[in-house]
């Protein structure tokens, strides 16, 4: 894309415009980065709940008998046998490994399938898919980007708003029992909404997925029904670091085609056994060898001359992370955890480095770290939304 | 409009000048552009500093600026509260909010910074 192109737009790009939002360009789009505040906005998500526009995100339809063998012969994940209405966290391989997106995949029905990637890599993944599917039996792809609008409603309040819409007046039962990673779909005059139990804040939330000429309607309805709830708009900046908390990868940060699933530690969206898939092979490999890196969470910390911990600067991605005096590695995030308080990074690091042994560089300065087990915030997806952590 | 007891800096900080003591720190303009400060490195005190001399810098959520120093001389004072509770340069910008003061060198110095009219116009107050 050239710098000229103009930025694509949401059915809600106005609406965010006109409500005091910050706009920013983003894969392409002019998206919302912020209204009240990123700190105002994420404890807001984390004690009531907040609306996000994310119709920038990629829906690819996939159609067909040949669906369920061909899709499970892309993604690193098990997509094979899934029930209806069952949703799957996968990544995307190439031959070699590199990851070239991570994403949803949702059985809908037997030979009714929806992929949904991450806007910025849309473009990739749509060549992708098409490319594998050339030729394949019983698979029809429809890029329906254009035509569906995304709206996730997250945090303790999530389903008491959600079940409060008029759409879903009539779907009470199948709301309650909406598991996390399940999702219905919803016959509508305009076309078809997904009503999905999923969501990348670590709280209990939803994701509605909408034709565009709902969208607006939607948007305003949920601001209204929730007034009591103290439901607001969140931008771009506070869902990063929502999701910073409870450690969720982000492509372009701790995902990237330069190395693998597990050394981005989700691993546990790799399934190796019995399975044929692209980048299985390469997989296997370094998994029977070790993966040479591996992901671990860092806290920077300021201790003054009497000890005491004092603010510490924050280790932004691409800050140089080090073992004794050699570079070990490199940060992928970081932030300061607006709901812990404290300076905390993921970092890439060579696998054998001592972890005792850390240090962060921050303008030109290195810094103490010490290693902190992540998720840095555990997720309350399932259960009570308004469980303790 | 700005305060009219001070001068300011295109880099949005604000000077308030007290005998040979100048008291720095950032607009209220440049306190809500930035948002939700959550960092601060100020230089210390001792250190001789030159007019327009980058000196610290000031973190938010998203990103990091430079500070800059609007005058030449020594830094004899350093918020240490900000240090500790740097959402303070958000909610007082102009006063609990200050972050360093210098020994002003050459009052010259001063002459060159904005009014708080030519400031205000530059914001487009």
């Amino acid at each position: 894309m050239t710098d000229d192109t103009p930025l694509r737009t949401t059915p809600l790009t106005a609406w965010h415009r006109d409500h005091g939002a910050r706009m920013v360009p983003f894969a392409g789009f002019e998206m919302p980065v912020q209204y009240r505040g990123v700190l105002a906005e994420h404890a807001a998500v984390r004690e009531r709940v907040g609306l996000f526009d994310i119709t920038h995100m990629g829906e690819i339809l996939a159609n067909g008998p040949g669906v369920e063998a061909w899709l499970d012969g892309l993604c690193t994940n098990r997509v094979a046998g899934l029930p209806d209405g069952k949703v799957v966290y996968t990544a995307m391989c190439r031959p070699d490994g590199g990851v070239l997106d991570d994403m949803l995949i949702y059985r809908l029905g037997r030979e009714d399938w929806l992929i949904v990637c991450n806007a910025s890599n849309h473009d990739k993944i749509a060549a992708w898919v098409a490319g594998r599917a050339a030729g394949v039996a019983g698979v029809a792809l429809d890029d329906a980007s254009d035509r569906t609008a995304m709206i996730a409603v997250q945090g303790p309040e999530a389903a008491a708003l959600t079940g409060r819409l008029a759409a879903l007046a009539g779907s009470a039962d199948a709301l309650d029992a909406l598991e996390f990673y399940t999702a219905f779909a919803l016959p509508r005059p305009g076309g078809r909404w997904i009503v999905s139990r999923t969501g990348y804040t670590g709280e209990r939330g939803y994701e509605l997925y909408v034709p565009y000429a709902d969208a607006l309607p939607l948007w305003e309805e949920l601001l209204a029904l929730g007034g009591d709830l103290g439901v607001e708009p969140i931008g771009l900046a506070a869902r990063d670091t929502l999701r910073f908390e409870p450690a969720y990868c982000l492509y372009g940060h701790e995902l990237s085609e330069d190395w693998t699933p597990l050394e981005a530690g989700i691993g546990w969206a790799v399934r190796l056994k019995d399975r044929e898939f692209v980048g299985r092979e390469a997989l296997q490999r370094q998994k029977d060898a070790g993966p040479p890196r591996r992901l671990v969470g860092l806290e920077v910390t300021a201790p003054d001359a009497a000890g005491r911990d004092r603010p510490a600067p924050i280790a932004r991605q691409g800050a140089p992370v080090f073992c004794g005096d050699a570079p070990a590695g490199v940060v992928t995030s970081g932030t300061k955890s607006p709901t812990l308080g404290r300076s905390l990074a993921l970092a890439l690091i060579d696998a054998g480095c001592d972890p005792a042994d850390l240090s962060v560089e921050i303008r030109d300065r290195r810094h103490p770290v010490r290693v902190v087990s992540y998720p840095f915030l555990a997720a309350r997806v399932k259960g009570d939304p308004r469980a303790a952590r | 409009m700005v305060a009219s007891d001070r001068k300011y800096t295109k880099d949005h900080e604000w000077v308030l000048a007290e005998g040979e003591s100048a008291t720095v720190g950032v607009t209220e303009y440049a306190a809500h552009e930035l948002g939700d400060v959550v960092f601060l490195e100020l230089p210390e005190v001792g250190t001789v500093v030159a007019q327009g001399e980058a000196v610290g810098t000031i973190e938010t959520v998203k990103s990091v600026e430079d500070l800059f120093s609007p005058v030449g001389g020594e830094v004899i004072a350093v918020n240490e509260a900000v240090l500790d509770a740097p959402e303070t340069v958000n909610q007082d910008p102009l006063e609990a909010g200050w972050l360093f003061k210098v020994r002003i060198e050459d009052r010259s110095e001063m002459d060159e910074l904005l009014s708080a009219d030519d400031y205000d116009a530059l914001i487009g107050g």
